[in-house]
């Protein structure tokens, strides 16, 4: 299982490194991160806890989007490695025309990567407390 | 760095239109001894049936960027006149196209692609037109932004207090706002689009053989990958060269017409 991670794994390091950089170039202009530096916290204090956390939220937000590339991607690495995964039944279903399993398949896709986007949305609560869900 | 992206983007399009004269075999017969690797006659070596993998290549160059094209014209030209007509309608038929939109969303782009052109069949026409579907989404969102920010300003009340049309509205006063996004999504979905080829011909559910996709080279090369690596090497760096080149192309576009996303 290692390589067919790795592979899908690195192309999303590279996503997530861009976004974290223009990111956290932003956040470390504002106003209070030069507070934080004045009170006098130490450089990774100001770095870590002040601008990542705050730097954070779009990248959430990508690592989202790009849940749904990986499970297209999975698909190819899936027929690579010879994985029996989701990926591998949605395409014999599609080449043996069988519908209802290439139906199931992708509502259960659509479902997975839904949830996904819902969790995004909670951990953005998470990370800023000021962002609140329900009756506020 | 986008300079770069565009010459490569250039290159593969003079690669592409001058395929017949550039390329030194024809790409779907056999010119030589099976697999033989990379010498003077056959500069990237030869495939599994002894077709030259350089006059292959050259001539996969069309069909990449036929589909990218063409695809990516697709979304663009539904998914805009969609996003316009939404935003400036407005109401029920605002709300009804855009959960349409978000349906459409809450499947991955390429598992979508993969449905469709399984529905619709294999092949050059249908994973084209599966493609492009894929992207119609997208665009509907980037144009109607825009237009929701531009459909209340006076000059757009003032077109249509002066007797135009919605048509003539849309297309004159209300569409320039959306260009700057919408030529920056067509270049960056350019490459997706072409990846998005690469990955359905790979699986058998694009370009059929003998025609000289770049993914179905990868798919076919890829089990005489430890024979002779050739074969699936030099497509997947020809589909790795093309989509950077987009991607560089895409980035400087949108640094240039949409200053606040400036990284």
């Amino acid at each position: 299982m290692a390589f067919p991670t790795l592979a899908l794994a690195l192309s999303l390091v590279a996503v997530v490194m861009r976004m974290t950089r223009s990111s956290m170039l932003e956040v470390l202009e504002q106003d209070y991160i030069q507070t934080a530096r004045a009170k006098g916290a130490a450089e990774p204090t100001v770095v870590l806890r002040h601008a990542l956390k705050n730097a954070l939220i779009p990248v959430v937000t990508v690592v989202g989007v790009q849940f749904g590339y990986l499970l297209g991607g999975s698909v190819v690495v899936e027929q690579i490695f010879g994985l029996p995964g989701l990926g591998f039944m949605l395409l014999n279903a599609i080449y043996q025309r069988d519908y209802p399993v290439v139906q199931g398949a992708v509502v259960f896709v659509a479902l997975f990567f839904i949830l996904v986007n819902l969790v995004v949305d909670l951990v953005y609560g998470v990370l800023d407390p000021r962002i609140r869900y329900g009756s506020a | 760095m986008s300079t770069a992206g565009a010459a490569l983007v250039v290159a593969f399009v003079v690669l592409a239109v001058l395929a017949s004269v550039v390329a030194p075999h024809a790409p779907e017969d056999p010119v030589g001894q099976r697999l033989t690797a990379p010498q003077r006659a056959y500069p990237l070596g030869t495939d599994e049936f002894g077709r030259d993998i350089l006059s292959r290549l050259i001539f996969g160059s069309r069909i990449s960027l036929w589909v990218g094209v063409v695809a990516v014209a697709i979304g663009l030209v539904g998914g805009a006149s969609v996003g316009l007509v939404s935003g400036y309608v407005g109401g029920r038929l605002d709300m009804f196209l855009m959960r349409v939109v978000d349906v459409m969303f809450s499947i991955p782009p390429i598992i979508l692609a993969i449905t469709l052109t399984g529905v619709l069949g294999p092949g050059l026409t249908n994973a084209t037109v599966a493609i492009g579907l894929v992207y119609l989404p997208t665009f509907a969102r980037v144009a109607r932004g825009p237009v929701l920010a531009v459909v209340g300003r006076e000059y757009v009340e003032a077109a249509r207090a002066a007797g135009g049309g919605a048509t003539r509205v849309l297309s004159l006063h209300v569409l320039p706002n959306v260009m700057a996004p919408l030529i920056v999504q067509t270049t960056l979905a350019l490459s997706t689009a072409i990846l998005a080829e690469a990955t359905l011909s790979f699986l058998g559910l694009g370009i059929q053989p003998p025609e000289p996709s770049w993914g179905t080279m990868l798919g076919t090369g890829r089990k005489y990958m430890e024979l002779a690596p050739w074969v699936a090497i030099f497509p997947g760096a020809a589909v790795m060269l093309l989509v950077l080149g987009f991607n560089l192309l895409g980035d400087g576009l949108r640094d240039v017409l949409d200053p606040r996303l400036r990284p």
